[in-house]
């Protein structure tokens, strides 16, 4: 193998690239990111960057040991189709990259409500679209932020922070119940209304009000909460389309097996638009989580080499964290809807504890903790031996 | 020099946090004891609740993991090092020494203080 193609320059895509040169392949590297900037981290994008205390320099990903990476970069221009047959990426200008194998690395998008939108609704998953929230979320702006997932309710706890006037509405009845359960969706819920933000749930969007700037949200329940800016957080779908006619299986993501590679051979994914299968869980998941974009092209760089890998037993354990109103908030392992949670240590009402996740025969599946780390990790690599 | 306390209340595999000028972390591997800063250098995580992996610290919230006798970081997300601190024991009673920051040029040198 000679030529090794990475689509999509992120996280996932540089750790691609890292990890294909760690592994001592010599071949011809190319990177392609339709992104006009150098690779950034973006779980700031929701945190300290839109508060204004870490800038643009203090989250880009790469430092100066890339340089060595020797590494062909095509930046600002998006892969428009994959030849699997005949091994080769075009790009959207028409020119065509011929490669020995492929790594998609496209990850996710911000889901986008249907129709056109008044000004001042935004979504954010892009440095761009993270400079444009910035400059709107000014002290006193009435903020309302559609979805109380985890980035709905970062951005809620920036603004906040920033002395913005918040309102977060949330069609569910409880927030986070997938992820995490009703009860435990609603301890992180309470977070909102104990640091001065509205959580408006069970109630859904009905109508952006404003002609050509949002003026206000009207809900289902027929309430309407004046607005100047609008945060629409309503969850994200991985970036595959230019994958259509590639021959892969598309459903629910790039589907992979374990290592990442898909059914055709030299060609694999991971990251967020990847849907793979995790010994974890026995099945498979599409995971928009940091860490797993940063530890599964390891994995799969070593599978594309023929190379041995082993990387430690608790990597096979989803974990996320999200950091809201100073609370480090860790989830790892996966709740199934027959999960019951257990309370471990501290107390959920008033303030940091960590709770177990018990699947139906009693076993440990999961662990999530508030501002408990030290315990969190240890939980973390129990669950990865107790499986 | 601050005091961090008797040497039989950190056995190996433990840590501890004390108050220096800033937080310091302090290890006990396998019997060899280390000090660096307690705070990563990626953000606001302790990293004296992190996870010891030989010689090792990996930081509890993104898994950064620093050389405790370099206060090197080994990988991402953490780009800058930590300092690292000299630790002495006397009769059984276990000290760390504070470096001090100097700066030559822009780049930071250590001095143990
Ligand atoms: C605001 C925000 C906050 C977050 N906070 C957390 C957190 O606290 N904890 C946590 O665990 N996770 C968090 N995440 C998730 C985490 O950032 C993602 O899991 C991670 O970025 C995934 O990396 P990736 O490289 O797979 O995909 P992405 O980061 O989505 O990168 C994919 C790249 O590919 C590019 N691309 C797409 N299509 C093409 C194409 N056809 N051709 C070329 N390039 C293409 C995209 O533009 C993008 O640059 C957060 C995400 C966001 C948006
Ligand atoms: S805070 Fe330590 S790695 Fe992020």
């Amino acid at each position: 193998m000679e030529r090794v193609t990475v689509v999509g320059a992120s996280l996932a895509g540089l750790a691609t690239v890292r990890a294909l040169r760690a592994q001592e392949f010599e071949g011809r590297i190319t990177l392609i990111g339709d992104e006009r900037h150098e690779p950034y981290d973006r779980p700031p994008l929701s945190k300290e960057y839109l508060a204004g205390t870490v800038s643009e320099d203090d989250i880009g990903l790469t430092h100066s040991d890339d340089a060595e990476l020797d590494v062909e970069w095509v930046i600002g221009q998006p892969a428009s189709s994959l030849d699997t047959a005949g091994k080769s990426v075009e790009l959207a200008g028409g020119f065509r990259i011929e490669t020995d194998a492929v790594v998609v690395a496209t990850g996710a998008r911000a889901r986008e409500l249907p129709g056109d939108c008044p000004e001042g609704v935004h979504t954010l998953r892009t440095l761009d679209d993270a400079r444009a929230l910035r400059t709107e979320l000014v002290p006193g702006a009435r903020l309302v932020v559609i979805g109380a997932g985890f980035i709905g309710a970062e951005i809620a706890s920036t603004a906040a922070g920033l002395g913005c006037e918040v309102d977060i509405v949330e069609a569910a009845d409880v927030p986070l119940q997938r992820p995490l359960g009703a009860e435990m969706g609603a301890v992180c819920g309470r977070l909102h209304a104990r640091n001065g933000a509205r959580l408006h749930a069970g109630t859904g969007l009905a109508e952006l009000v404003g002609e050509t700037r949002v003026k206000a949200v009207r809900l289902t329940d027929g309430r309407e909460l004046p607005a100047d800016v609008v945060v629409v957080g309503i969850g994200a779908q991985p970036n595959t389309e230019w994958l259509a006619g590639s021959g892969l299986d598309l459903d629910g993501g790039v589907r992979t097996d374990e290592q990442g590679r898909t059914a055709v051979p030299e060609v694999l994914a991971v990251g967020d638009c990847a849907h793979s299968y995790r010994d974890y869980t026995a099945g498979w998941l599409r995971l928009e989580h940091w860490t797993n974009a940063l530890q599964q092209p390891a994995a799969a760089v070593a599978a594309l080499l023929g190379r041995e890998h082993s990387a430690p037993a608790h990597h096979s354990v989803p974990y996320f964290w999200s950091d809201q109103y100073g609370h480090k908030i860790q989830f790892a392992g996966h709740r199934t809807a027959d999960c019951t949670v257990q309370i471990e240590e501290g107390d959920p009402d008033s303030g940091d504890f960590l709770a177990l996740y018990l699947d139906s025969e009693e076993r440990p599946v999961g662990v999530l903790a508030i501002d408990r780390a030290r315990p969190f990790g240890q939980w973390r690599r129990k669950l990865a031996r107790s499986r | 020099m601050i005091l961090v306390g008797e040497l039989a209340g950190l056995p190996p595999g433990e840590s501890v946090r004390v108050q220096g000028e800033v937080a310091i972390a302090v290890f006990n591997v396998d019997g060899e004891l280390y000090a660096i800063d307690d705070t990563c250098s990626h953000q606001d995580a302790s990293l004296s609740d992190g996870w010891l992996e030989g010689c090792a610290v990996e930081c509890p919230l993104h898994a950064a993991c620093f050389d405790l006798r370099t206060g090197q970081p080994s990988g991402p997300p953490a780009k800058k090092p930590v300092r690292t601190h000299a630790v002495s024991i006397e009769d059984g009673v276990i000290y760390v020494h504070e470096s001090t920051r100097v700066t030559v040029g822009g780049a930071v040198a250590e001095e143990v203080g």
